[in-house]
């Protein structure tokens, strides 16, 4: 058949040349392994163990206040953020920003070096460089000095900026991020005639209406108020203690999804609600307000109202007044001093400081931290009056939009590798201590600000403790030091409550509503994921599945259905929305319950300067934000482009249909049967199975998720992919479905009487006794211990990807190509060494986090006694704000996780299959006001 | 009828049959016997070292414990090698012009590690913690033999998973008192298996269904 020729290989040569390769290749598995170099220190660094992590607690900056974490380093690496129990604003939890912020310390895209216009530089040449001009400013009193900061919340920073306002008394300190807190400054000044910051008491409110806050999310202190809030969600059956929430906001937020009762109203109507509310004049509104208002008053000093940080500030100032009628001022509303340094009205303090750069009065200009050319409103033309000045410094962690459009870039350092100190958003000051010696040569904004004051040698330690010398004095400062190094909080700092009520009786002026008919408006929300943009790198927050919608590595034009049809578009259609002559594409999403005639935008995409991860994913949605609209823009117009761009989420399927999945009740229908979860679909009994009921031998490990209690607020699902060394895959595998994370939030739509209904499911390997996945393996890869878990072992697994077929829940993630960074350097020092790195071809899945609980196993062991109850702690369990994870041994009755599962609302997901999983779920509870759920 | 085959083909059917098994029985021994060598495990091999330590002066010459150096075995997976001013603890003093010992006072001279061929190893998808093994009674020699007896370091047992296995599915066979873990040519007093018996009770040994368990060593 195949002709026989000098040059060409025929079949049979082919065959054999084969053969012979296969055998040879074989073979290599004949030579012994390459020997390794193992290598000792010079000097033992003290206390230092091998492998033994040690634990530091620091904090870090977010959203304008700090929050309190205690980070596992190993041999002087932090390799997992965790919250810090003893720092008020954390309790023990983070959100998925704190937990992804360790992939930021490690990005081999941060700036490395001083660069001057784009040149490799010294922080030497940029000394002489800085100190050259100050000498010029330094005769006439810093006139053309600006200095541009984001939200200054550190005592120490304060102090330095305090000084250099002294010295240089014409230059000036404007403040600006994008996502600040002017609406509630404005709302305060409006009410009291000062800026007060405002905290709620969430564990004594039995009865919250929320006017477009998102509390659980991004408001200040929402990791707190997520732990006190969801506290009064857990109920016992009987017991009245549920509280109800009342969300009234546009598109879904993870607030909104907790609701009880959630009414989709445009944000721009939000204002005469509050009005009606305020004056208790209801005319004309919707019925469901006077049901609400009624609730309320019915609630006197145990309600909360609470206005969202997109509101203007005229609702704020009238949320105030309410609290003041209902009596909840001092009970559950209470206000203190501004727990920022110098708080101002960001928005009108940039603006001044623009007009002065266009106006031609500023000579040199230092932005310390923040991207203002990417994220200041749009009317302001920040990147062309920024050109306008003669000399420009930016310090930033990334070389970023604003850094190429200034002459000096300073790299900073990265929290997790600074000495600092923060407030939080209820005061309590913290200290930022480094886990790792700098990676780079970066500088902390304190060490700029200290050189522009003449001390460039002073090191950041130096400044910080000498700060803290000052300011607490006499009694032993050392101890002092230590303790609060130590502990992360300084003892008592948080901001007592002030004694103050709301002034005049009149209600401020509303400005008038959009009126209703045709408008759209457009609303500008933070990133769920990105944030304003600082986290466009992340590959971690880049591939979360954002909360509701599961978009990941781009953002939507949020909307309606209703909407959509309006406008003629489906998902997917590229969309061009115009905001005053000022145009945006966007992809169209269509997402249930959002309020009709209103578009979401997200702030933090579109960027082109981020780094290899972040550029050139979605919209640049601060090209139409402008500064008289920046949280709602009316009178948008929208026209279809006719292409269409490719949005890839994680789940498209949102319909519960006849499963139960998800189970739910009401208060008083769990009060009436307390076993409704279990009737509802029940597990075959114990003697029905042919399988042998499972025996542990000294622990039994379980789980137990809290329906009622998980907020959805993916902070989980980060802190896995963080301990658990789990890949990022792209945009082009997760449209595959390939996507890794271990542990993922299925999130269920149903239309309920009054509202469409929300629900939240946290879904993870449930460690099945009859686990469908091991009877498949054919080369048992995975099996199960005596102690109850489903193994994964890794070098076994020859990816046959049966078990993942044979998996009802679909937890098993099988890596179809190499995901896992190898090729970084710096992710080196990323990866938690206790647990494998995994290449291509083998499935993974979660694994309850089995080197804690191995840890925790041999330390009791060695110690001669048993692991206590909370002693092994997931990593998904620790970073739970709401405490709804649970994790614990089964064979002792007294454990959290046994009590919990013998609470009447547990039962397991698809356990009528007999798979008998050990991770189980409390039916989720609603409180829904009676009168509402009866009418349609 | 007129025969297909020639007659050689018996002998070759034979021979190719028998002699097909023969050599896939043949082959997949002699694999399984490479694998075991000491070529591809390493057993018994010195390895070349910057220094060529002797643990036999050490430890039977000098009777240093184990634990001076190899500091963190009770309290850590890894055992520890030693750094280097625990060497020159005694090298500053003992034999301290010594051109051998040259690399070690480099080593702290130049602050740079001294950098030792590993000789007792698993792969990497092992996670072996010594800590526990140590409170549970399995002697240093057990798995890293008569170390003492040593002049230069090399692998005493193959460490490989079959071997892990012999004394996890039965270790009573392997153990020996708390305080006898650190001696070297320890004999049991009573028979083994019986000493065994008692001291799997006396320390609370996880029973063989769960020390085979695989998340035991691979996770």
């Amino acid at each position: 058949m195949f002709p026989k020729s000098d040059n060409e290989l025929n079949r049979r040569e082919f065959l054999s040349v084969m053969a012979a390769s296969m055998t040879m290749a074989g073979l290599t598995g004949c030579v012994s392994a390459p020997p390794e170099k193992i290598v000792p220190y010079v000097r033992t660094p003290e206390d230092l163990l091998p492998g033994k992590p040690m634990f530091f607690a620091t904090s870090m900056q977010a959203s304008g206040y700090g929050v309190g974490l205690i980070v596992e380093s190993h041999e002087g690496r932090p390799i997992k953020i965790e919250g810090n129990p003893d720092h008020p604003a954390s309790l023990g939890s983070t959100d998925a920003f704190a937990q992804a912020s360790l992939l930021g310390l490690y990005d081999p895209d941060r700036a490395q070096i001083v660069t001057q216009s784009g040149r490799i530089s010294t922080w030497d040449a940029f000394i002489t460089a800085l100190e050259d001009s100050l000498s010029g400013l330094q005769s006439n009193r810093g006139d053309g000095l600006r200095i541009l900061t984001e939200t200054v919340i550190s005592p120490t920073l304060a102090d330095l900026l305090q000084q250099f306002l002294a010295k240089y008394p014409a230059a000036k300190w404007h403040q600006y991020e994008p996502v600040n807190h002017d609406n509630s400054r404005g709302g305060a000044r409006l009410a009291f005639g000062r800026y007060v910051d405002t905290q709620y008491r969430f564990e004594d409110a039995d009865l919250i209406l929320s006017l477009d806050s998102d509390f659980l999310s991004w408001q200040p202190g929402h990791l707190a108020y997520a732990r006190k809030f969801t506290q009064r969600r857990k109920a016992a059956p009987g017991k009245k203690t549920m509280n109800r929430l009342y969300v009234v906001e546009s598109a879904i937020t993870i607030t909104g999804a907790m609701a009880d009762h959630r009414f989709p109203v445009r944000s721009s109507e939000i204002a005469a609600l509050a009005n009606a509310l305020a004056t208790q004049n209801l005319s004309g509104q919707p019925s469901w307000l006077g049901t609400v208002a009624q609730d309320l008053a019915e609630h006197r000093g145990r309600s909360i109202v609470i206005a969202g940080e997109t509101q203007p500030p005229e609702v704020h100032a009238l949320v105030h007044r309410i609290n003041d009628r209902l009596g909840n001022l001092d009970k559950t509303v209470f206000f203190t001093e501004p727990i920022e340094s110098s708080p101002v009205e960001q928005t009108q303090s940039l603006g001044e400081l623009v007009q002065e750069m266009a106006a031609g009065r500023v000579d040199t200009l230092a932005i310390l931290g923040g991207n203002p050319v990417y994220s200041a409103p749009a009317d302001f033309e920040f990147a062309q009056n920024l050109s306008r000045v003669p000399l420009r410094m930016h310090q930033s962690l990334y070389f970023d939009e604003t850094a190429e459009r200034c002459h000096w870039h300073i790299p900073e350092t990265h929290y997790l590798e600074s000495w600092g100190d923060v407030r939080a958003w209820d005061g309590t000051t913290s200290m930022i201590q480094p886990l790792i010696v700098p990676l780079y040569q970066t500088r902390t904004v304190y060490e700029v600000i200290s050189a522009m004051l003449g001390n460039p040698s002073q090191s950041n330690y130096e400044i910080v403790r000498s700060s803290w010398q000052k300011r607490h004095k006499g009694q032993d400062f050392e101890s002092f030091w230590t303790e609060a190094v130590r502990r992360g909080a300084v003892r008592d700092s948080q901001a007592m409550p002030l004694s103050i009520k709301p002034q005049t009786q009149s209600p401020p002026p509303i400005s008038d509503p959009v009126q209703s008919g045709q408008e759209l408006e457009i609303l500008f929300r933070p990133d769920p994921t990105i944030f304003d943009g600082r986290w466009a790198n992340n590959a971690w927050l880049q591939e979360l599945p954002k909360p509701i919608t599961h978009l990941t590595w781009d953002t939507a034009a949020l909307m309606s259905a209703a909407t959509a049809e309006r406008l003629g578009a489906r998902g997917s259609d590229l969309i061009e929305i115009k905001c005053q002559d000022r145009t945006v594409k966007a992809a169209v999403f269509v997402v249930p319950g959002h309020a009709d005639r209103s578009i979401t935008l997200s702030l933090g995409y579109g960027r082109h300067r981020s780094g290899r991860v972040g550029d050139g994913h979605g919209y640049n949605a601060y090209a139409i934000r402008t500064s008289s609209a920046p949280w709602i823009a009316p009178n948008a117009q929208v026209r279809k482009t006719g292409e269409r761009y490719d949005l890839v989420t994680t789940q498209d399927h949102h319909e519960l249909d006849h499963r139960h999945i998800v189970r739910h009740a009401t208060e008083d229908e769990y009060a009436r049967s307390p076993a409704f979860a279990e009737e509802e679909e029940p597990p075959p009994k114990p003697g029905e199975s042919l399988y042998p009921p499972s025996e542990n031998i000294d622990y039994s490990w379980g789980m137990a998720i809290d329906l009622s209690a998980c907020i959805g607020c993916n902070a989980c699902v980060v802190a896995c992919q963080a301990e658990n060394n789990v890949p990022v895959v792209g945009k082009d595998q997760v449209a595959n479905g390939r996507e890794m994370h271990w542990l993922r939030i299925d999130t269920y739509f149903q239309q309920g009487p009054s509202s469409l209904d929300v629900y939240f499911e946290p879904m993870l390997c449930q460690h099945c006794e009859n686990a469908p996945c091991e009877l498949v393996c054919p080369v048992e890869a995975t099996s199960h211990s005596a102690e109850g878990l489903n193994e994964m072992t890794y070098n076994r697994c020859v990816g046959t990807r049966y078990c993942s077929n044979n998996c009802p829940y679909k937890v098993r993630r099988f890596n179809f190509f190499p995901y896992a960074e190898w090729s970084v350097p710096q992710f080196k020092l990323l990866y938690n060494p206790d647990v494998t790195v995994r290449s291509r071809g083998v499935m993974e899945k979660c694994t309850y986090c089995v080197q804690r609980i191995n840890r925790a196993r041999i330390d009791a062991k060695k110690e001669d006694r048993k692991i206590r109850d909370g002693e092994i702690v997931t990593a998904c369990q620790g970073a739970c704000p709401a405490e709804a994870i649970t994790f614990g041994n089964l064979k002792d009755s007294a454990s959290s996780v046994s009590k919990r599962k013998a609470e009447p609302r547990n039962y397991g997901v698809l356990a009528e299959l007999n798979t008998r999983p050990r991770t189980t779920y409390l039916a989720k509870l609603t409180n829904p006001n009676p009168e509402l759920a009866e009418k349609k | 009828m007129a025969q297909i085959f020639h007659r050689s083909t018996n002998a070759i059917s034979r021979l190719t049959i028998f002699g097909g098994i023969f050599v896939v029985v043949v082959v997949t021994a002699a694999w399984a016997g490479i694998i075991r060598s000491a070529y591809v495990t390493g057993q018994e091999v010195a390895r070349e070292q910057p220094v060529p330590f002797s643990h036999q002066h050490h430890v039977a010459g000098i009777g240093i414990d184990c634990r001076y150096c190899h500091t963190t075995v009770e309290q850590i997976s890894f055992a520890g090698i030693p750094a280097t001013e625990v060497c020159m603890n005694c090298h500053k003093q003992v034999w301290a012009d010594s051109p051998t010992l040259e690399p070690v006072r480099a080593s702290l001279r130049e602050n740079r590690p001294l950098e030792w061929i590993r000789v007792n190893n698993v792969a990497d998808f092992v996670y072996f913690d010594h800590s526990i093994h140590i409170h549970q009674g399995v002697g240093c020699e057990t798995c890293h033999g008569r170390v003492d007896q040593m002049p230069l370091t090399w692998r005493a047992e193959a460490l490989r998973m079959e071997w892990c296995l012999n004394c996890h599915r039965s270790p009573e066979n392997y153990l020996r008192p708390r305080e006898e873990v650190f001696t070297m040519g320890w004999q049991p007093s009573i028979p083994q298996p019986e000493l065994g018996r008692q001291l799997v009770r006396q320390y609370g040994i996880d029973p063989p269904a769960k020390l085979t368990n695989c998340s035991i060593c691979h996770r």
